[in-house]
């Protein structure tokens, strides 16, 4: 096998065995990247020539044994809205196309501690706001099975650059669905954390109550490895949890006996892909015959999940993006004539039309006369979402559903349809609402060749249960021995 | 209708910052005057990504501020952003609390010329303070300074219970010794770390409706805010009495032109659009906080005013003057403790040290020399190294450049004279150049005595041993 078809674990044993070396990785990756970059474009900013400056410098200190992370020298990419002190973080916004934060998001820091190697920024909807990618100001990325298909969004760099092999593995963030959507489009796995496991300190807000940093890798295993190094209480975020470090790769284990899935009906009714379906039931006879209980059940709140998450995210997306007024930093128009005007003009210049849509949405919510009627009554819907999901574990380990209704569609067929759009979060939203760990895993692929994802979402903090649950599949399935991504155009 | 068939209804908004070391929500310094953009981060500074930590302290202070005015403090309180756009707020809100005060209902008690009363308090709550715009005089436009973003505020939001411009500045003089009592504030007006905006309305005497009311913001001293309330009641009551109606708006106040003036349009009515900030968590106090928070609180102006007539002996208005000041308050303790003359160090304080201050419109903060050094005065007076007329000299000294009294009167050569030659000298001079004032005593004028001793003092700069002198004379002229 390639290099670049590795995963991390299997490129840190090789490592360990002096079958290849940390500069040998990078030169692969950097081929790699010059090869197919330029047909996938999940880029905003590589890292070539440094990530190649640090390999060398990285190899001589491992060898000198002054480092001894496993995670030394190992490439990833960055999802372009976490801050990397130094290198230009540009949320995939023209407001922020020449911004270098003076800091690294904490996550960032957490892999630099590692002497990991940042392969470079990844593209992104514009401020995560998205699920195809295609609103990004720079580029529209390809996803790698299908060209003509979109990689799925926000995060759909990240997604699109595992998937294709220009990195071993990525972070991503998630706000309704903004990493296991690309994951299920991209065939690879996403992982949002429970609310608070991740600090999102250096993560550019989105929405604040549901944005989490998680990993987007190409098998279970990387995920629950990434997640170690990302995982833990931060002093800067205060909605960070302070709980006992985990190894989750410790639960990685193929017996799930008397494991309890949940099945919630709603989610395989109207509007959901026949393709989809069938390789979910699929999925689930699988997870039978490994031992696990299935039950069906009905989460019937999840119906008012999406109008509740889209008010929500967007009152709160309207408030963190009224810094980028064009005084201190970001984009500022070139011409005003007086204060009022530079705000304006700096803000219609700078954002794109998904941005201001919803900052023009969360403005309206947040109205006096109109916060009760939507605000406060979203809150209140997501009390009842993460009640009833409360009630769900008390049945079940885990809830297993589509990650998605469809597979990735074409490139344009959506964009100027935004409700269509957001249609696509529908079976991703509800988690974030009720700050629940969800991941999503490939179960297979459509007669065109596409993949289709499931999605396996658990109780709070319950990381452990989910990733156990997707490494059995993994296992029993092998899908990434089974299908490659095509490079179809 | 005349003027005083009307009422002035007022209530005043108080923002104090907290004397904090660091800032609300990140670690950088909160001291005034430091250069434009130095006590930044990239927190206060609203970079993308960044989020705000509650420093604890603050909600100590606003405890304390809570407790100190008697306030009931909430055990579940939040934090809400307020949204607008200005260049001095960088992130476009003001993380502040709408609904959910830290503490509410309270009140302070005042003195009126009827007695006591009630100034009732609504709530209590924090808040961070916004930059600086500075007037670029190179280009013309304006440059920011966020320095003071960031600083931690108490807004402390009276009831519409003053009635007039002396209860307003009596209220803010008896907040702003509580705040310094406490030790939350160092209150310095001129600074802005004290400002008031000052809702005024006016309604008919008896009418239980309250009128239309205009807000004035930001007012920074005394007197200006009594100058203001008294100017722009005077308007109200003059539309309102030609027929004309009150309008809601928010005013400017200008000292040198001495009008209000209106400051924004009414098309820009603002809404804040308040909602929970969602970086921040719900701040809970537990009973066991509160409570040892209650038991740190030091003693506050009443209680030492209390002492101060009890224990010292001082008379009411000395009590008053001298407790409502924190600042001199302790001044006054130390001074007496060590001098061991409470009268003498009382009588410096609301005499001299009172009329300097006055003169120089100056807060008791701002008194330059130390408690150690006007006992030291005290004392040298007391023991006769010097004389009353001197000291006054020296206090002079001591608030041009503090240091040691004994010092001051060395270099100026102002010690007494004492010695019985020396003022036996000076004495029969003045009787030789005065034979007239003799003549006069003599005749029984007792008045010429007093002229005799005074021509004695100028002769020696005031530095003749008073008492002997008159003693001196007296044998003199008694011979």
């Amino acid at each position: 096998m390639e290099i670049t078809e590795l995963t991390v674990h299997e490129l840190q044993e090789k490592l360990k065995k002096q079958e290849i070396t940390i500069t040998e990785i990078v030169g692969a990756y950097a081929k790699r990247i010059e090869e197919k970059e330029p047909e996938v474009q999940s880029f905003v900013t590589t890292l070539i020539e440094e990530a190649k400056k640090q390999a060398k410098e990285i190899e001589e200190k491992v060898k000198s044994g002054e480092i001894t992370s496993d995670f030394a020298g190992i490439p990833i990419g960055i999802k372009d809205n976490l801050c990397t002190k130094g290198v230009r973080t540009t949320c995939s916004s023209r407001m922020l196309e020449n911004f270098v934060a003076p800091y690294d998001a904490t996550v960032v820091e957490k892999l630099n501690q590692e002497n990991m190697i940042d392969l470079g920024k990844l593209n992104m909807d514009e401020f995560a706001m998205g699920g195809s990618t295609e609103y990004s100001y720079f580029k529209k990325t390809k996803n790698p099975w299908n060209l003509s298909k979109v990689p799925g969004g926000s995060s759909g760099g990240s997604a699109a650059a595992v998937a294709a092999g220009l990195v071993p593995w990525a972070l991503g963030s998630d706000t309704g669905g903004s990493i296991r959507q690309p994951a299920s489009f991209c065939g690879v796995v996403g992982l949002k954390p429970t609310y608070g496991l991740v600090s999102r300190y250096g993560l550019v807000a989105f929405a604040s109550s549901l944005d989490q940093v998680g990993p987007i890798t190409k098998d279970v295993r990387d995920s629950a490895m990434l997640l170690n190094l990302i995982a833990g209480h931060d002093e800067k975020d205060t909605t960070s949890a302070k709980r006992e470090k985990i190894d989750y790769t410790k639960c990685l284990t193929q017996d799930i006996k008397g494991l309890k899935i949940g099945v919630p009906k709603e989610f395989f009714g109207e509007g959901i892909n026949p393709e989809v379906k069938a390789s979910l039931e699929k999925a689930i006879e699988t997870y039978r015959l490994l031992g696990a209980e299935i039950r069906e059940f009905s989460l019937d709140i999840a119906n008012y999940s999406l109008a509740a998450y889209y008010i929500i995210a967007c009152a709160e997306a309207s408030s963190n993006l009224g810094r980028f007024d064009g005084i201190r930093y970001g984009y500022r128009t070139p011409e005003f004539s007086d204060l009022k005007e530079l705000y304006k003009k700096s803000r219609s210049e700078g954002f794109g039309p998904e941005v201001k849509r919803r900052i023009m949405l969360g403005t309206y919510v947040l109205s006096s006369g109109y916060y009760d009627a939507y605000y406060k009554k979203a809150q209140q819907v997501r009390t009842l979402v993460m009640n009833e999901f409360n009630q769900g574990y008390n049945q079940f380990d885990v809830i297993l559903t589509p990650t998605s209704p469809t597979v990735a569609f074409t490139i344009g067929s959506k964009s100027n349809n935004p409700l269509e759009m957001y249609l696509s979060d529908i079976c991703t939203v509800s988690v974030n609402v009720a700050g629940l760990p969800a991941i999503s895993i490939p179960c297979g692929v459509d007669k065109e060749g596409m993949p289709i994802g499931m999605q396996l979402i658990g109780n709070k903090f319950q990381e452990e249960t989910i990733l156990k649950a997707a490494y059995a599949y993994e296992q029993q399935v092998n899908f990434r021995e089974q299908y490659k991504p095509q490079f179809k155009s | 209708m005349s003027k005083e068939d009307y009422e002035i209804v007022m209530g005043l908004e108080v923002h104090a910052e907290l004397s904090t070391k660091t800032k609300i929500f990140c670690s950088c310094p909160t001291g005034f005057g430091a250069e434009p953009n130095t006590h930044t981060c990239p927190i206060c500074m609203a970079m993308p990504g960044t989020l705000p930590v509650l420093n604890e302290k603050v909600v100590e202070y606003a405890v304390k501020a809570g407790f100190a005015t008697n306030c009931e403090i909430a055990r579940h309180s939040k934090n809400d952003r307020k949204n607008y756009f200005y260049p001095d707020l960088p992130k476009a809100y003001q993380i502040s609390q709408f609904d959910k005060p830290l503490c509410e209902h309270g009140y302070v008690e005042i003195e009126t010329e009827e007695g006591k009363k009630k100034i009732r308090l609504t709530r209590i709550h924090i808040e961070e303070d916004a930059g600086k715009l500075n007037h670029d005089e190179y280009s013309g436009g304006s440059l920011v300074d966020l320095n003071r973003a960031g600083v931690p505020l108490i807004e402390i939001v009276s009831e519409p219970d003053i009635r007039s411009a002396k209860e307003a500045e009596t209220y803010l003089r008896k907040l702003k010794s509580i705040l310094e009592y406490i030790e939350v504030s160092d209150c310095k007006m001129q600074e802005g770390s004290l400002r008031a905006d000052v809702n005024v309305s006016v309604r008919k005497k008896g009418d239980p409706k309250l009128g239309t009311r205009t807000e004035m913001k930001n007012m920074n001293s005394f007197r200006s805010i009594a100058r203001a309330i008294r100017y722009e009641a005077q308007r109200q009551i003059d539309v309102l009495k030609e027929g004309g109606k009150i309008e809601q708006e928010t005013l400017r106040w200008d000292d040198v032109s001495g009008r209000t003036f209106s400051m924004r349009d009414k098309e820009d009515a603002q809404d804040y659009r308040y909602f929970p900030d969602p970086d921040l968590v719900a701040i809970h106090l537990t009973d066991e906080y509160i409570s040892k928070i209650r038991e740190t609180l030091p003693e506050l102006p009443e209680t030492r005013k209390k002492r101060y007539l009890e224990e010292y002996g001082l008379s009411q208005k000395d009590a008053n003057l001298i407790s409502s000041s924190k600042y001199l308050a302790d001044l006054f303790e130390k001074a007496s403790q060590e001098s061991g003359n409470p009268k003498a160090v009382n009588n410096w304080i609301i005499s001299d040290i009172s009329r300097i201050l006055n003169e120089t419109e100056s807060e008791p903060i701002e008194i330059p020399f130390d408690s150690h050094q006007l006992a030291k005065l005290v004392m040298l007076i007391d023991k006769g190294t010097i004389s009353s007329s001197i000291g006054k000299k020296v206090l002079v000294e001591l608030f041009e450049k503090p240091r040691d009294p004994e010092d001051i009167i060395a270099e100026k050569g102002w010690v007494q004279i004492s010695d019985e030659g020396a003022i036996l000298a000076v004495v029969t001079q003045i009787l030789e150049q005065n034979p007239q004032s003799i003549a006069d005593y003599k005749a029984g004028k007792d008045r010429a005595l007093g002229f005799l001793v005074g021509q004695a003092m100028k002769q020696t700069k005031g530095k003749a041993n008073p008492k002997m002198l008159n003693e001196m004379f007296l044998k003199e002229l008694t011979k």
